[in-house]
């Protein structure tokens, strides 16, 4: 524990955390991958030779100090070497999206310049190959899996294994060229370059510097007393700043094992043979459980239902508490370990969720449901907000203090501002250090006293001190009337709802307020299966007179639900529709995070916008739409606008006059 | 897709040396002559596409390689010498592997199953040793597994290792036929209509396993295949048959400009 009790000072990068973690736990597992169909890990003091097998390599490739060198594809541990091996020579790793399209990644590859690209097989060599005309810049192109890949013009185009085995073979000559640039690494170096997927606009280059990265890691790691044997399983993508600060910043912080899933597919299943102790994933993960898990039941025989039901009502009253740490009665303890016994922790089991201590969720608001049933459970599932301008912390919940409207208090060393338009502001030793050559949009978000706009509206709760997030500061507007408008509250009060997959509001500068609405396929589907509606297609279920009604139902609801608020009364669906495609990324509507992207979508489906404030009861139209291999092709549908009840609203009515 | 492929592959695994040669084979049923008096090679590393229209005799054709039709007259040379007539399962141990136009797998069993009985041909130790499970068959097993689950990644099939092949597709069906023929390690590979019933992507996706075994493995492959766009993209070279004769054999372009083969695809007053 020498190193540990000199704190952050003594270890100034993510190759100094390794030389650690090799020396110290040099046995302890760091990674394990599945390939073919076994568990194969490596150790510590594994996972350095081979980071520094690759280090060698690369040097010999002629690797420069500041070159950026970019990282594509799936949570693999020779991914994740490579970032370190990257770093190691005082170069910058560029991880980015494996599901990008060749020009987003041509942008990308051409902002940063990047000489060398690590590529994961085939399909991401194609990419680059097709843009590499425009990147003069480009050397040498490195690939994991060599697949399809043999009769490839290898001029350019390298094995890892081989640059590896070269590596090896000049250790000699190379390795002290190796350790000089390893001893050179401070805390003002960069650490990693992520490109953030921007619900506007192209996007920014956030570098991140050691400090920015390392102090966050360790004050993270403190808060949840993360150790050296937590298991994390490593699926969101590399270019994420989540899976950065993860699976690289606190897993090399405290040392512990990175695991990464066979394959997309398999994820599930690897999940559970894991059974991580910590454990994150977005709200969408939890739903989608969720709904698996309560349409199986449905399935079920009628005493497994009941007992479940049973369960789940005692679980829901008692969990959270034992969970907070406030008193139970003994009897009730008794039932909730019955149900433990019978219920909750075959369930978890099942969902691989047994052995988690500390869960997070981030991203989007969580619906309450959905988050309370996981927290019934016994797992402390618990929420963060972040961004990656703050290499992700900027506040976080407390053990105990857990609750599905907030994002909790200040993560330690982070300050919180509330600005006069309500906009949240924060300082912290995470800061990001600039968007790379484009010192405009870093002036923009980060003044002078190093206090960074997050672009987010919301306050304080006075009583717990905890933020809570109303929307994003610039989708907050005002109706025609001056009434309050905040899209993604509304939203998210309908994506609660199973059958609703997204939701988009529209309102701002109106009278009144309309919505478009995708329907959820896996529970829509269900519940038509069950009620003997025959469907062919997303389309075709999308526009079924009762999937219009049932929808209808729920957006009534919410808007009881939302005349409730006296705030954002004005803010009740009049009309609505069910859009007769799913809203995706590869047609920009949604970022590669799954963010709406409201501007894109409102000048896209104009004609649709146009009829909701209409008079029509429908409309048709016709939408260009991309395939997943890059082609295009359109669809036609005709739409069904409906109306929806609303609350009348007098009383926000007369607080805005 | 497969236009950007197949430059990169022509000539390359492709040699000269004839892995299997049939010299004047013909088949009869009683009167019905199913294959008159066809000869043609099938080279080391190639695909060779069998194709003609319906009743021309493709599937008796690969039959006959597979052992299960003994030909009427001609014979086969295999690796340089003849061969004798044989059963099936003599001609699998010999290094021939093939997947069937009607799926024909254990549907009942799982992925892992199916393909691990691919390995049955490797399989030395005897019954009392596997029934007992002693070293010798248990070292068979897991090095069998080894090579199984090689095949499963290559053909990114294991999310559904463990799924009994009853619950799957159509497509996916195929897919693991294909396992499992790949599990014995052929030399070489028959496959019978393996895009029958495939959607587009399903058919791209099937085109890019048979070129990357190919390609990987360098197995030899002969396939049967009615979509014309699938054999003029895979193959090397391809033979043509109708009404059980040979009308036309060479390189997919040769093929297609070839008087006889438009006639028989196309119909002509006799």
């Amino acid at each position: 524990m020498a190193y540990m009790s000199e704190g952050a000072e003594g270890l100034r990068s993510i190759p100094a955390l390794l030389r650690r973690n090799a020396e110290q736990h040099g046995a302890a597992p760091a990674y394990r991958e599945k390939e073919y169909g076994i568990w194969q890990s490596w150790s510590w003091a594994e996972t350095e030779e081979q980071i520094e097998a690759l280090a060698l390599g690369l040097l010999d490739l002629g690797v420069a100090s500041g070159d950026f060198v970019a990282v594509i594809g799936r949570n693999r541990p020779c991914l994740y070497w490579s970032m370190v091996a990257v770093q190691m020579l005082g170069a910058v790793p560029v991880p980015l999206y494996q599901d990008a399209s060749a020009e987003e990644m041509e942008y990308v590859l051409i902002h940063c310049g990047a000489r060398f690209v690590i590529v994961a097989d085939q399909e991401q060599v194609d990419k680059v190959i097709d843009v590499q005309a425009a990147l003069p810049q480009l050397e040498e192109m490195i690939y994991l899996d060599p697949r399809g890949l043999r009769k490839y013009d290898h001029a350019h185009l390298r094995a890892y294994r081989d640059v590896q085995e070269a590596g090896r073979q000049r250790r000699g000559d190379l390795g002290a060229e190796l350790a000089r640039r390893r001893a050179r690494l401070g805390y003002d170096h960069t650490c990693v370059m992520l490109y953030t997927s921007g619900t506007t606009g192209k996007p920014k280059g956030v570098v991140l510097s050691n400090r920015n990265i390392i102090e966050t890691a360790k004050a993270s790691s403190e808060f949840d007393r993360l150790k050296v044997g937590e298991e994390v399983l490593a699926y969101l993508p590399m270019a994420w700043v989540g899976d950065f600060i993860f699976s690289i910043g606190q897993a090399y912080w405290a040392g512990f094992c990175v695991n990464c899933p066979e394959s997309p597919e398999t994820m599930m299943t690897d999940l559970r043979e894991i059974a991580p102790s910590y454990y994150f994933a977005p709200p969408r993960v939890f739903e989608t459980q969720l709904t698996s898990i309560m349409i199986r039941m449905e399935d079920a025989s009628a005493l497994k239902q009941r007992l479940f039901h049973h369960f789940m009502a005692v679980a829901r009253r008692v969990g959270p508490r034992i969970l907070d740490g406030k008193p139970v009665s003994f009897l009730d303890r008794l039932h909730y370990g019955l149900g433990e016994l019978l219920v909750y922790g075959p369930l978890k089991n099942t969902l691989g969720l047994s052995r988690v201590r500390v869960g997070y969720t981030a991203g989007e608001a969580i619906g309450p449901e959905i988050f309370d049933f996981y927290r019934a459970l016994g797992i402390n599932l618990k929420q963060l907000y972040g961004q990656t301008e703050a290499s992700v912390f900027i506040t976080q919940q407390p053990d105990g203090e857990v609750r599905s409207d907030t994002v909790g208090v200040p993560s330690p060393g982070v300050e919180i501002r509330i600005a006069e338009s309500g906009e949240v502001f924060y300082r912290s030793p995470g800061v990001f250090v600039e968007y790379y050559k484009n010192a405009q949009s870093t002036r923009d978000t980060k003044d002078s006293e190093g206090w960074v706009a997050t672009g987010d509206a919301g306050f304080i709760e006075e009583a717990s001190g905890h933020l809570r997030i109303i929307d994003r500061a610039k989708d907050v507007g005002a109706m025609a009337d001056g009434a309050l408008f905040a899209p993604k509250y509304v939203e998210n009060k309908l994506k609660f709802y199973p059958n609703i997959l997204e939701a988009v509001v529209f309102g701002a500068g109106r009278e009144k307020c309309c919505a478009f609405i995708n329907i959820d396929l896996t529970a829509v589907g269900n519940w038509a299966e069950r009620n003997n509606i025959a469907y062919a297609s997303y389309q075709e279920l999308a526009g079924h007179k009762r999937v219009l009604e049932m929808i209808q139902g729920h957006v009534e609801e919410v808007n009881a639900s939302v005349a409730q608020d006296d705030m954002l009364s004005g803010c009740q669906v009049h009309r609505f529709l069910i859009l007769h495609k799913e809203l995706d990324a590869d047609d920009g509507e949604l970022t590669r995070t799954r963010k709406v992207r409201r501007k894109i979508i409102g000048e896209k489906f104009q004609d649709l916008i146009a009829a909701l404030y209409g008079e029509e009861g429908s409309v048709y139209t016709e939408t260009e739409v991309t395939y997943e291999d890059g082609r295009k092709g359109r669809i036609t549908a005709t739409l069904e606008i409906k109306d929806a009840k609303v609350v009348p609203v007098t009383a926000a009515r007369m607080a805005a006059e | 897709m497969l236009d950007d492929t197949k430059p990169a592959s022509a000539g390359q695994t492709v040699t000269d040396i004839a892995l299997m040669e049939l010299q004047n084979i013909t088949l009869r049923f009683g009167g019905v002559v199913a294959i008159n008096d066809i000869s043609f090679d099938i080279r080391q590393g190639e695909v060779r596409a069998i194709i003609g229209p319906n009743g021309a005799g493709k599937s008796s054709m690969l039959n006959i390689i597979s052992g299960f039709y003994t030909p009427s007259e001609g014979q086969i040379l295999y690796k340089g010498a003849p061969r004798p007539a044989m059963r099936p399962y003599e001609v699998a141990r010999t290094g021939v592997a093939r997947t069937f136009q009607n799926i024909a797998l254990f549907e009942g069993m799982t992925v892992l199953d199916n393909v691990m009985t691919g390995r049955l041909t490797h399989m030395n130790a005897g019954i009392f040793s596997q029934a007992l499970w002693l070293g010798k068959a248990r070292n068979e097993e897991i090095a069998n597994r080894e090579i199984v689950e090689k095949v499963i990644d290559f053909l990114e099939i294991q999310n559904i290792r463990k799924t009994p092949v009853g619950r799957l597709s159509y497509g996916l069906k195929k897919r693991v036929e294909l396992a499992r023929a790949l599990a014995a390690e052929p030399s070489i590979l028959l496959l019978d209509e393996p895009m029958a019933g495939m959607n587009v992507e399903e058919k791209e996706d099937m085109s890019r396993f048979i070129l990357d075994v190919n390609d990987e493995f360098g197995t030899t492959i002969a396939l049967i295949e009615h979509d014309m766009g699938v054999v003029m993209d895979l193959s090397d070279r391809v033979v043509v048959m109708d009404y059980g004769k040979k009308i036309g054999d060479g390189t997919p372009d040769e093929v297609r400009n070839n008087q006889d083969v438009i006639d028989a695809y196309l119909g002509v007053a006799h």
